[in-house]
């Protein structure tokens, strides 16, 4: 086993072991960061299989926006009390018995089919190589891309908003209307 | 000369199997959204490993897509995820009974 195998193992059980953990955590806001920890192993993984870009995304985005978005949510909506029910019986092994027999299929699937047993060879494209190669094949996708992530940005402005504050009242009508208009859950804001 | 491409699948699977668990078994809605965040982190280990068994960067186009597409559904799914506690009070899905 080479050394560069031996990091693939090394970083393959960080990342299964911190996912597993983060899983089973009751509390949000440690399970973000385990899987903050996993991400940051997938990254590394990305960097054995050649893609250095990639791995510098992952970091930035994944690791970066995505769960620090998590932690604002967690932190912003302050729940008092666990109030998760962890884990009843009757819920999690019927899913264990059958990721179980996921696991089982998969093994078998990937000694029977023939070329699984190939080992990879260690090559890298650099971001340019990369970018050269999305940029000419894919450049449609991008822009859809981009426009996805316009649509996002109203999408999530849109359900953002309370009702009565987005619509450019003076600040007595506003409060008058925010008295009148509350709907029946707690306010984000309460104290 | 790393490792063959089984074990590069096997571990992937191990992953996407963790994230399917997190998103049936827990009951409450961050949580859900982070199995389904898991489930796409393991697609995207089998697309680049793929990418370099195959020797061609359609793979690692692809995981740049996913990485864009993933953070598109959690603004969004964040976003209900927020408006949905302020109407009902909790994380728990099975209090989401308002239209019953």
């Amino acid at each position: 086993m080479t050394l560069y195998g031996f990091f693939f193992y090394l970083i393959s059980a960080v990342v299964i072991g911190a996912t597993a953990i983060a899983i089973t955590r009751r509390n949000l806001v440690h399970a973000v960061v385990y899987l903050i920890v996993s991400y940051f192993g997938t990254a590394m993984l990305f960097y054995l299989f050649g893609a250095p870009l990639l791995a510098a995304l992952e970091i930035i985005i994944y690791a970066g926006a995505i769960m620090v978005l998590f932690l604002f949510v967690v932190m912003m909506i302050r729940v008092e009390s666990y109030e998760e029910v962890m884990f009843p019986l009757s819920q999690w092994l019927p899913a264990a018995i059958f990721g179980l027999i996921y696991m089982v299929a998969a093994v078998a699937m990937i000694i029977e089919t023939p070329g699984t047993e190939i080992s990879l060879r260690m090559l890298t494209a650099t971001p340019r190589q990369f970018a050269l190669y999305v940029f000419e094949h894919h450049w449609f996708s991008i822009e859809v891309i981009s426009l996805l992530l316009l649509l996002a940005l109203v999408g999530a402005l849109h359900l953002g908003t309370r009702k009565g504050a987005a619509q450019g009242l003076s600040a007595h009508d506003a409060d008058t209307r925010l008295e009148g208009g509350r709907s029946g859950g707690p306010d984000l804001d309460a104290p | 000369m790393i490792v063959p491409f089984g074990h590069v699948l096997l571990v992937a699977g191990i992953l996407f199997a963790l994230g399917v668990f997190c998103a049936v078994v827990r009951r409450n809605l961050i949580m859900i959204v982070l199995g389904i965040e898991i489930m796409l982190n393991a697609v995207s280990i089998v697309f680049a490993g793929a990418a370099l068994r195959w020797n061609n960067l359609e793979g690692q186009t692809f995981v740049l897509f996913i990485l864009a597409v993933a953070a598109t559904e959690v603004s969004v799914g964040l976003a209900i995820i927020v408006y949905a506690f302020r109407r009902t009070g909790s994380f728990d899905p099975s209090k989401f009974n308002l239209l019953r």
